[in-house]
């Protein structure tokens, strides 16, 4: 069913998330979501795809001060321990 | 763009627009799910029909104003038939009278079962549809609504919501190849316009009522992969009533 959430595993499908919704530039965990050209309509679908690996949900109000793709990362796996 | 495997929801479906609808997108190769809320027999009836016909189809009883429902009956159609590509939100009630006598329940279960109903599937569909870069969204609305008609305050602002509902969504998705569409139809001949049509032919400029395949054809149109352009738009159904 869902995958363990550790960092590796969570930082491997959030930057194949990225790369599959069209993501602009370089993935990396220091890259801002705005650099990357990731409205918020592609968080929609980025959270989808968390949700559908990891079972982790994040709503509207969790993922609005999210800035850099690492802050994804860390959420998800404080979410998910 | 090609249209990916899965099946579609059609709220509402025992009998009226809404069986039409189911009959016509089985018809279409289109897995149905056909929903209702108390008619069990008139669901297992379309049921029986579509499949004595070849199609794939399971009936599903939900009340769709109860998101937990909703998520119910789409687990159930991911498990048995597919991702959910098509939406028909068809599920509809009226409950006249006129505004100053209209009690709260009667607003408030028409507002319920003919626009919330609409949000809370809708929300539930997208987040697949968005993956699969595909989907189709169309909501059963009504000429009355845009236009006034005296003693359905509820009918009309719950349709002219459904309208709003369409075009904001249809916006917010339209780039990942999801159309969001409804259809307004005029005085069809259905149980819910039974004994207020019969005198109204006269006004109707093709003069006579519609018929619920006829409602049925323009949303097997929307669903349709040549209807891929057409989004955030009200397809009227009237016999030039509202013209």
């Amino acid at each position: 069913m869902a995958t363990q959430v550790t960092n590796e595993a969570v930082e491997k499908v959030i930057f194949d998330g990225l790369v599959e919704i069209g993501a602009e530039g370089e993935v990396t965990r220091e890259a801002t979501l705005e650099s990357l050209d990731v409205d918020s309509l592609d968080l929609v679908e980025l959270s989808q795809i968390i949700e559908d690996e990891f079972a982790v949900e994040l709503d509207a109000d969790a993922v609005k001060d999210v800035k850099t793709v690492g802050d994804v990362i860390d959420l998800v796996v404080a979410r998910g321990a | 763009m090609t249209v990916p495997d899965g099946s579609a929801i059609v709220t509402g479906s025992a009998r009226g627009i809404g069986a039409a609808i189911a009959s016509s997108l089985a018809a279409a190769g289109w897995p149905v799910v056909v929903n209702y809320r108390g008619d069990a027999e008139g669901a297992a009836a379309v049921a029986e029909a579509i499949a004595g016909n070849g199609g794939r189809v399971v009936a599903v009883g939900a009340d769709v104003t109860e998101p937990a429902q909703v998520d119910r009956m789409f687990k159930r159609a991911e498990q048995e038939l597919g991702p959910v590509m098509v939406l028909v939100n068809n599920a509809g009630m009226r409950a006249d009278g006129l505004a100053p006598q209209l009690s709260a329940d009667d607003w408030q279960s028409v507002i319920d079962t003919n626009l919330s109903a609409a949000f809370h599937t809708t929300r539930r569909a997208l987040r697949p549809m968005l993956r699969a870069r595909f989907g189709r969204i169309v909501n059963v609305a009504s000429i009355i609504g845009p236009r006034a008609n005296a003693g359905q305050s509820n009918y009309a602002a719950s349709k002219a919501g459904l309208i709003g509902l369409t075009k904001t969504v249809a916006v917010e998705v339209a780039r990942r190849g999801i159309t969001v569409n409804a259809v307004a139809p005029g005085l069809v001949a259905t149980k819910l316009t039974e004994g207020i049509g019969d005198g109204l032919a006269e006004a109707i400029p093709a003069r006579r009522l519609g018929t619920p395949e006829e409602v049925a054809a323009c949303v097997r149109f929307l669903v349709s992969e040549e209807a891929a352009y057409v989004t955030g738009s009200v397809l009227t159904v009237d016999g030039g009533l509202s013209a």
